[in-house]
């Protein structure tokens, strides 16, 4: 498991570029990052190096901010890599809310950030079915 | 219960009627004899001053206006020469010209006691240390609270408006017992004291006594949530003399008026009809006791309605309901009448919205469009594309259902609306028309 900081944006593009530069003065690294877009707001989600420095930052720069927990799956980065893990999910009837891919990730594998709606089920689906998901230590030095 | 004066505020209503009666002959004949301007104006409409016999009567007299006293700027309207004036305080007017208000020594006394009559409804007394955060100056708020609190025998801190982590500072240090200035304020108030840090359950602070401004229930649980204390509803206009016009009592089932310094009808704002008792209109005050500026039938503009229902707390002055807006701050949007109240209402009967928005009106292609800014605290804020897009719907949807016209909400990010120190600005109307 880990945390996502998630931040509200007014439509802007200027405010993701706000929201960037804060944490960049503030020395958190971006690891991973989706922006959901509706035609009226966004959400933009990370993965940092340091998720709890990053929502104090966000937060006292005026955003407003929310931790989530989220779990990150490796798995080979071939075709068919993410399909075989979701069929894997939905077999158990695990509702998956977003999911979202990490940025460069080495040594050949992939890296998906998943939501789901019960993540306490979803790690012990993921450990009966030899899904390899990584520890939120793990993934923040990455 | 405890009364500033209970003789005057608990009186039989027959004795107050009386009480009453002498006071407006006495009004009506002071106004005819010393200000021009309202004997042509009874002229015009063929009433002596001797016509008025009965409470009943004054409905003959004609209604006095804002657009009159701008008229007679600035000292058309005054009864007594400029020597009897000790004070002269004027509201500001957001267009043209202020209306200006004069005190006689008598008129400065009254209010004062007014004022006092309506801290103690409040709950202060001569230990009460009490804030007042109100402006001071031309404003009638910030003097008109001092002079009360100080007639009280309580401590007063004339704090004045703005500066805010210096009046939470004041609190913390003086041990503030009751914090007197505009609801919004004290929202603002209890927002800086949470991003620095403050506790308030830490603070001797009370009750708060809030005024100058339309705020909604809502808005006052959040003030009491917020800040730990008791927020009671103040009434007053410059015009008729400035805070203490009417005070709500510790069962806040509406505002007590001292009918023995105000007599009070509710009218049609569009036909000026009187309405019944019970009716929501537009609030007429004639002053009884005022020396220097008289009123007669000054049309308030505030929204409200009239009980004179018997009230638990003994005071037998007529109570009037929260002003539910301004007749002029109406907003008419499509050919419908919105009060930016009601949307405050909508809007905080929504858990977790803040009462932070702001109103922007458009016109595209001969159509109003109404848009309602609203805050996204971190209380409504999801990571969910979905549940924000309900909550959107929501907004609009009860917004809709309550104002009966179109909006078009938009959700921004804290701290986009600007912050009110003072009365809060909430319409940005860009319709040219
Ligand atoms: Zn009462």
């Amino acid at each position: 498991m880990a945390k996502q900081i998630s931040v509200f944006l007014e439509n802007s593009s200027g405010r993701l570029a706000h929201v960037t530069r804060v944490l960049g003065d503030a020395g958190i690294n971006i690891r991973a990052l989706s922006i959901a877009d509706t035609s009226d707001f966004g959400i933009l989600r990370l993965i940092v190096n340091d998720p709890d420095h990053a929502y104090k930052i966000l937060k006292d720069a005026g955003f407003t901010v929310s931790e989530t927990e989220v779990i990150a799956v490796r798995m080979p980065d071939s075709p068919g890599g993410l399909a075989d893990v979701l069929d894997q999910i939905s077999e158990e009837n695990i509702n998956i809310e977003y999911l979202y891919a990490f940025l460069g990730f080495a040594g050949g594998d992939a890296l998906v950030i998943f939501k789901v709606e019960d993540i306490k089920k979803a790690r012990e689906v993921f450990e009966k079915k030899n899904i390899n998901y990584v520890e939120a230590q793990d993934l923040y030095k990455l | 219960m405890t009364y500033w004066d209970q003789e005057k505020e608990c009186m039989a209503r027959d004795n107050l009627e009386k009480l009453q009666l002498r006071r407006l002959k006495e009004t009506v004949f002071r106004s005819y004899a010393f200000v021009p301007a309202y004997r042509a104006k009874m002229d015009a409409a063929g009433i002596k001053p001797d016509d008025v016999n009965t409470l009943g009567d004054l409905q003959k007299l004609p209604f006095t206006t804002k657009q009159e006293m701008r008229d007679n700027y600035p000292f058309g309207l005054f009864a007594v020469p400029m020597s009897e004036v000790v004070r002269i305080h004027a509201s500001s007017g957001t267009t043209g010209k202020p209306s200006v208000v004069g005190y006689t020594r008598k008129d400065v006394d009254t209010w004062a006691d007014l004022m006092a009559r309506a801290l103690v409804s409040a709950g202060a007394d001569k230990r009460s240390v009490i804030q007042v955060a109100y402006g001071y100056g031309l404003f009638t708020g910030g003097l008109g609270a001092h002079y009360g609190a100080e007639r009280l025998g309580a401590s007063v801190i004339p704090a004045s408006g703005g500066n805010t982590q210096r009046q939470i500072l004041l609190m913390q240090d003086f041990g503030s017992t009751h914090l007197a200035c505009t609801p919004s304020y004290a929202l603002f108030i209890a927002e800086v004291m949470h991003d620095m840090g403050i506790d308030p359950a830490g603070l001797k602070l009370k009750a708060g006594i809030f005024g100058a401004e339309p705020w909604s229930e809502q808005m006052r649980t959040e003030i009491e949530n917020k800040l730990y204390i008791k927020a009671y509803d103040i009434y007053g206009l410059s015009e008729i003399m400035g805070p203490g016009v009417a005070i709500e009592c510790p069962f806040r089932t509406g505002l007590h008026i001292a009918e023995d310094n105000f007599l009070v009808e509710i009218i049609d704002p569009v036909t000026e009809e009187v309405l019944p008792e019970g009716s929501l209109g537009e609030l007429v005050i004639t002053t009884l006791t005022k020396e220097a500026i008289p009123m007669i039938r000054y049309r308030t503009r505030d929204m409200t309605t009239l009980s004179n229902g018997e009230c638990p707390c003994g005071r037998t002055h007529v109570r009037m309901q929260k002003v539910l807006g301004r007749s002029d701050d109406m907003l008419i949007v499509r050919g419908v009448n919105v009060f930016p109240s009601a949307i405050e209402t909508v809007l905080l009967g929504i858990p977790g919205v803040e009462p932070h928005y702001m109103i922007i009106l458009e016109r595209q292609d001969n159509l109003d469009i109404m848009e309602v800014q609203v805050e996204v605290s971190e209380d409504i804020f999801s990571d969910e594309v979905r549940k924000l897009e309900d909550l959107h719907k929501r907004i609009a949807k009860e917004l809709e259902s309550n104002l009966l016209i179109s909006v078009k909400v938009r959700l921004v990010e804290p701290k986009s609306i600007p912050r009110s120190e003072g009365k809060a600005v909430r319409v940005k109307d860009n319709r040219k028309i």
